[in-house]
């Protein structure tokens, strides 16, 4: 069962259809409590940073920061990967988890922001081998809808180039973040949910 | 920091141009029409919208042609059962009022609303809706029609006046704009359909597209008058477009998407292949 945390930043209908369609059931609540209890977690989002401050007041930045610490997977979408940063200059008081180095900045580039449409991935250099990645080539194409993008910093598994080259996905041990929509990019996103249902079954049966 | 040397150098943009197959509903059925009359049953939406996608279109648009016209919401049911199994982005439009309207099309699978005559008549509701789900997911509509005597000046600009219900009013507002007031408000993408062009397949309104994708800071899809792959040609490299939007020509097995891509790439336009 994996546990989708709604916090009123945009709609999870998308990604729970992903999850179905995938065979993987799945559970959206915005409740601390049962966020304590879950076996694996999917922070979808997107939108503004500053919706993340409802995930402190209501108690559930505490109940993931458990999880973690106890290996439960978690998978942040968009916003939920930048969360995973210390935070972002969108909403400056609202901090991240700080697991991954540095704060996500609006781009800069005289490209059109957002950043909207199909663009590549492609592992980062001497980055560890990708679990969530597992059987995704390089170059795949995935969507993308943000004007905000996180540094590139250790734990970075791939990369993308929009004007300047930005953060696509993060990875360690059982923390997963991507910048991407998985739930929006045809096979290349099932096949990277697939592979965190994966993950997320072989740690349960530990 | 070792992968700093990654941010620095020469980078392309990345993003690909979007092609986007469109869906006209009506009745819970796609049909496809000519002006607007003589409308065609051309098949199932949840059908087609899944054989498109998997064609290569990169973004299936539905939406509900009569539903304005006729005073009712757009059929929710058509819309879960089309978005179910569509793993593309898929946006929903025609009769979109309120932002009850617009959650329950989220909530249905939506990942974008399109709003036309309700974002003139209250412009408010573009940010009401972009506060709640993101700008990205709040796209505004423009169905445009060039001034009639009125030439393109020296500054590049294009007389064109905004319609709405449809095309059936004029309201007097000039496209590029209020295409510019849309963006201020929070709309995440302009989907721009010249109705001097929509239904001729003799090609889209380039320069009415060049004018308000260089006006806005936000991606425009151009829509009408798609009759050949050259006409895709022109709206990425003249018209600016950031995506295309058709519906009749992919409709009846016309054009295959992904020959129209591979076409496209050939010509130096990125685009999402293999797909």
């Amino acid at each position: 069962m994996i546990t989708l945390v709604d916090y009123k930043a945009g709609n999870l209908t998308s990604v729970r259809k992903a999850f179905t369609f995938l065979g993987q059931e799945s559970v959206v609540t915005d409740d601390a409590a049962l966020v304590r209890q879950a076996q694996a977690i999917v922070l979808p989002g997107v939108g503004h940073f500053c919706t993340t401050e409802r995930l402190a007041s209501s108690g559930v930045r505490d109940a993931v920061t458990e999880a973690i610490e106890r290996g439960v997977p978690f998978l942040g979408i968009c916003v939920g990967m930048q969360w995973q940063f210390a935070g972002s200059t969108e909403a400056p008081d609202a901090p991240g988890l700080a697991l991954f180095e540095g704060t996500c900045e609006r781009f800069q580039t005289t490209l059109k922001v957002p950043h909207v449409g199909w663009n590549q991935i492609r592992r980062a250099p001497r980055s560890a081998p990708s679990r969530l990645l597992e059987g995704v080539p390089d170059d795949s194409f995935v969507y993308f809808t943000h004007s905000y993008r996180a540094p590139i910093c250790d734990g970075v598994s791939a990369v993308t180039t929009y004007g300047e080259t930005f953060a696509a996905a993060v990875e360690r041990e059982n923390v997963f973040g991507v910048q991407f929509h998985p739930e929006k990019s045809g096979d290349t996103g099932l096949r990277i949910l697939k592979n965190f249902c994966d993950y997320a079954a072989e740690r349960s049966s530990l | 920091m070792s992968l700093e040397s990654l941010s620095t150098g020469v980078m392309s943009t990345g993003i690909t141009k979007r092609i986007i197959a469109c869906l006209d509903v009506t009745n819970g059925r796609v049909v496809k029409g000519v002006q607007f009359v003589d409308l065609i049953d051309a098949g199932d939406p949840a059908e087609l919208a899944h054989l498109h996608a998997t064609s290569g279109a990169d973004e299936i648009v539905l939406l509900d042609i009569t539903a304005t016209s006729d005073a009712r919401p757009i059929l929710i049911d058509v819309v879960r059962r089309t978005a179910r199994q569509l793993f593309v982005p898929f946006t929903v439009g025609g009769g979109v009022r309120s932002l009850a309207d617009a959650s329950a099309l989220f909530d249905a699978g939506a990942d974008k609303i399109s709003i036309n005559s309700a974002a003139i008549k209250s412009p408010a509701i573009i940010t009401e809706i972009a506060e709640r789900f993101g700008s990205q997911a709040v796209i505004v509509a423009i169905d445009a029609k060039r001034k009639v005597g009125a030439a393109v000046s020296a500054e590049g600009t294009v007389p064109a006046e905004v319609y709405l219900a449809g095309g059936r009013i004029a309201t007097g507002l000039d496209a590029v704009e209020w295409a510019r007031e849309a963006e201020s408000r929070g709309a995440g993408e302009i989907l721009l359909t010249s109705m001097d062009c929509d239904g001729t397949r003799t090609g889209f309104d380039c320069p009415l597209t060049a004018a308000v994708a260089k006006a806005v800071n936000i991606p425009v899809i151009a829509s009408g008058g798609a009759g050949s792959g050259d006409h895709f040609v022109d709206v990425f490299k003249a018209g600016c477009a950031d995506a295309a939007l058709a519906a009749s020509i992919f409709h009846f097995g016309i054009h295959d998407v992904r020959e129209l891509k591979a076409q496209l790439q050939r010509e130096g336009i990125p685009m999402r292949l293999p797909c």
